[in-house]
C-alpha cells in the first residue's frame, strides 16, 4: 500500500510503451551540439521536436550576452521578486516586452505555465466565468482550477460555437474571459482569431491569446497570430513564453490594462515563486533583439515547415490542416505510435510521441517542430526515413518497391 | 431524492440522456444506472467526462460550469446535476 497506489491504473500502459524500445518519456541526450542535432546512446540524431523555432539556443550573441550576466550578478536571484526586489535586467526585459507588442505593461513571470497560472488566476475568481476552447493547454486548464471560477468549454477554433455557449450564458458573458492560442501544440493548427473577436466584441467579453508557440513565428513582425489576423486592438491579454522561439525559459504577460500593477500582489504563481536568473533574462533579452531585426529566420522557418509538411502530406500521412512549424502526423493507434516512434529514433530523428489525453480528439501522434536552423538536407534526411518506415509499417498506401 | 413521480419520471430521462452522451462521445455502446459509476464502470477519463459534458450542454441547452463537476462521481450525480442546474436557468 501507498500513496502512489490511486495511480496504479497507468502502470501497465507504462510498462507497454517501455517494453517496445526506448522510455519516450525519459529520454536522455548525452550531448546536444546544436539547435537540430544531439547525441544518444553515441548515434547522433536530428532533433525535431524542441519548440525551438528560430534555433537561438546556440546563437552567439544570446550565449555571450548571457555568459556575462552570470559572472556580473550571480547564478540566481535566490527569491522572488515580491519579497527580494527586482534586478535591472527583469525590469529592462518588461520594458522591451511592452515596446515590442505596443503595449503600456508587460510582466515576467518564471514559466510560461506560471504565466498562464498566474495571469488567469488573477484575471478571473469566484464568480467570474472563464470560455476555453477545449484543446486547450494543460497549463490553462490548470490556471481555470487555480481561478475558481464557472468555466465553460467551446469546440476547438470553432467562433459559432463559442457564440452559442456565450449565448447561453445570458447576462453572464458580459465581462467573461475567453480564452484561445496561437498555434494549438499538438496539431499545429491556429486560431480563427478574427471571428473570435467579432463574437467577443459582441458578446462584451474580453480575450487573452496565448501566443506560446506563435510568438517570432507569425505576423510580420513576430509578435504571433494577433498581428497576422490585424486584431491586435481587441485583443486585451497576450501571454507568451521564453521557452520556445526565445530559447530559454520564463513567461510573460502583455496588455495595455490600467490597474496593471495590482496583479503584481495578487497573483500568487508571481509572488510566491523565485525570478529568473540573470543568465535567462539576459540570453532571452538578446533573443528578442534577434528575433526583431532578423525577419529573415521567420522566413525560413516557414520554408521548412512547408518542406516537411508538404513532404509528409505528399507520401500521404495524415497531417494536420495546414503547413506549420508544428507538424503531428496521426497514426493509427498507440501500438503503432510507440512502435513508429522507436523505429525513428533508430533511424536518427528524434521527434515527440503524443498520446491520449494529451492530444485531441484521443488520437495518438508524431509530433514534429521544425526550426529555422533545420537544414534543407536535414528535412531530406527526415521525410526519406519516414516514407521507409511508413512502408515498412503498411502506414502508406504505396506498395514497397521490389528491390527495397 | 424527492420520491414524486414527476421527479423519478425527470431523473430516468436525464440518465438516459447522460447515457446516450456518452455513447457519442466514446463512440461505444453503455449500460448505466444513477449507480453507475462514470470513471470505474465507464471507464471515462477527465478529458472525456468534459466531452460529455459539453455533449450534454448542447442536447439541454444549458451552461453546466466545470467546477460543478468537483462533486460528480456517479450517473446519478450528474444528472442531478443537469436537473438541478435546470431548475435555475
Ligand atoms: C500553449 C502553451 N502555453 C503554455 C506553455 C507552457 O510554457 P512553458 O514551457 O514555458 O512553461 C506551453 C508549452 O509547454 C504551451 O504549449
Amino acid at each position: 500500500m501507498g500513496l502512489l497506489d490511486k495511480h496504479l491504473g497507468y502502470r501497465a500502459p507504462l510498462d507497454g510503451i517501455r517494453a517496445a524500445g526506448v522510455d519516450p518519456f525519459a529520454v536522455r541526450f548525452d550531448a546536444v551540439t546544436s539547435p537540430t542535432e544531439g547525441e544518444l546512446d553515441g548515434k547522433q540524431v536530428i532533433l525535431l521536436g524542441t519548440n525551438n523555432y528560430l534555433g537561438l539556443t546556440f546563437d552567439p550573441d544570446c550565449i555571450e550576452a548571457s555568459a556575462e550576466a552570470v559572472r556580473k550578478w550571480g547564478t540566481g536571484t535566490t527569491g522572488s521578486r515580491f519579497a527580494n526586489g527586482t534586478f535591472a535586467g527583469h525590469a529592462e526585459l518588461e520594458t522591451s516586452l511592452a515596446r515590442f507588442y505596443g503595449r503600456k505593461n508587460a510582466m515576467v513571470f518564471t514559466t510560461g505555465y506560471q504565466a498562464n497560472l498566474g495571469v488567469i488566476s488573477g484575471l478571473v475568481g469566484r464568480g467570474d466565468h472563464l470560455i476555453l476552447d477545449a484543446d486547450s493547454h494543460a497549463s490553462i486548464y490548470d490556471a481555470a482550477r487555480l481561478s475558481q471560477a464557472e468555466v465553460i468549454r467551446f469546440r476547438h477554433n470553432d467562433p459559432e460555437d463559442l457564440y452559442k455557449r456565450l449565448r447561453r450564458m445570458g447576462d453572464q458573458a458580459k465581462g467573461s474571459l475567453i480564452v484561445v492560442e496561437g498555434i494549438y501544440s499538438m496539431m499545429g493548427d491556429v486560431a480563427p482569431l478574427k471571428e473570435m473577436v467579432a463574437v467577443k466584441k459582441e458578446m462584451g467579453a474580453y480575450l487573452l491569446v496565448d501566443e506560446a508557440h506563435s510568438m517570432g513565428v507569425l505576423g510580420d513582425k513576430g509578435r504571433g497570430l494577433a498581428e497576422m489576423c490585424g486584431v491586435e486592438e481587441d485583443v486585451d491579454y497576450i501571454v507568451g513564453t521564453f521557452s520556445k522561439s526565445l530559447g530559454a525559459v520564463g513567461g510573460f504577460l502583455v496588455s495595455d490594462e490600467d490597474n496593471f500593477d495590482l496583479l503584481r500582489i495578487v497573483s500568487r504563481p508571481y509572488m510566491f515563486t523565485a525570478s529568473l536568473p540573470p543568465a535567462v533574462i539576459a540570453s532571452t533579452l538578446m533573443a528578442l533583439k534577434r528575433l526583431e531585426a532578423d525577419s529573415g529566420l521567420r522566413v525560413q522557418l516557414q520554408a521548412n515547415a512547408d518542406q516537411l509538411w508538404n513532404g509528409l502530406r505528399d507520401m500521404g500521412f495524415a497531417v494536420g490542416p495546414h503547413a506549420s512549424p508544428i507538424t503531428a502526423v496521426v497514426m493509427p493507434d498507440q501500438a503503432m505510435a510507440v512502435t513508429m516512434w522507436n523505429a525513428l529514433l533508430q533511424n536518427g530523428v528524434y521527434l515527440n510521441l503524443a498520446i491520449p489525453p494529451a492530444t485531441p480528439d484521443n488520437r495518438p501522434l508524431l509530433r514534429s517542430s521544425v526550426s529555422a536552423a533545420h537544414t534543407s538536407a536535414q528535412i531530406d534526411t527526415v521525410l526519406s526515413v519516414f516514407e521507409q518506415l511508413g512502408q515498412e509499417f503498411g502506414l502508406l498506401k504505396r506498395p514497397r518497391r521490389a528491390s527495397a | 431524492m424527492g420520491g414524486s413521480p414527476m421527479v423519478e419520471l425527470a431523473t430516468d430521462l436525464t440518465v438516459r440522456e447522460v447515457a446516450r452522451a456518452a455513447e457519442t462521445v466514446l463512440g461505444r455502446s453503455v449500460q448505466v444506472t444513477p449507480d453507475t459509476d462514470i470513471a470505474r464502470d465507464l471507464a471515462v477519463d477527465s478529458l472525456a467526462l468534459m466531452n460529455i459534458v459539453m455533449e450534454l450542454e448542447d442536447r439541454f441547452d444549458l451552461s453546466i460550469p466545470l467546477d460543478r463537476l468537483a462533486t460528480v462521481q456517479t450517473v446519478g450525480d450528474l444528472s442531478d446535476l443537469i436537473n438541478k442546474l435546470r431548475v435555475k436557468a
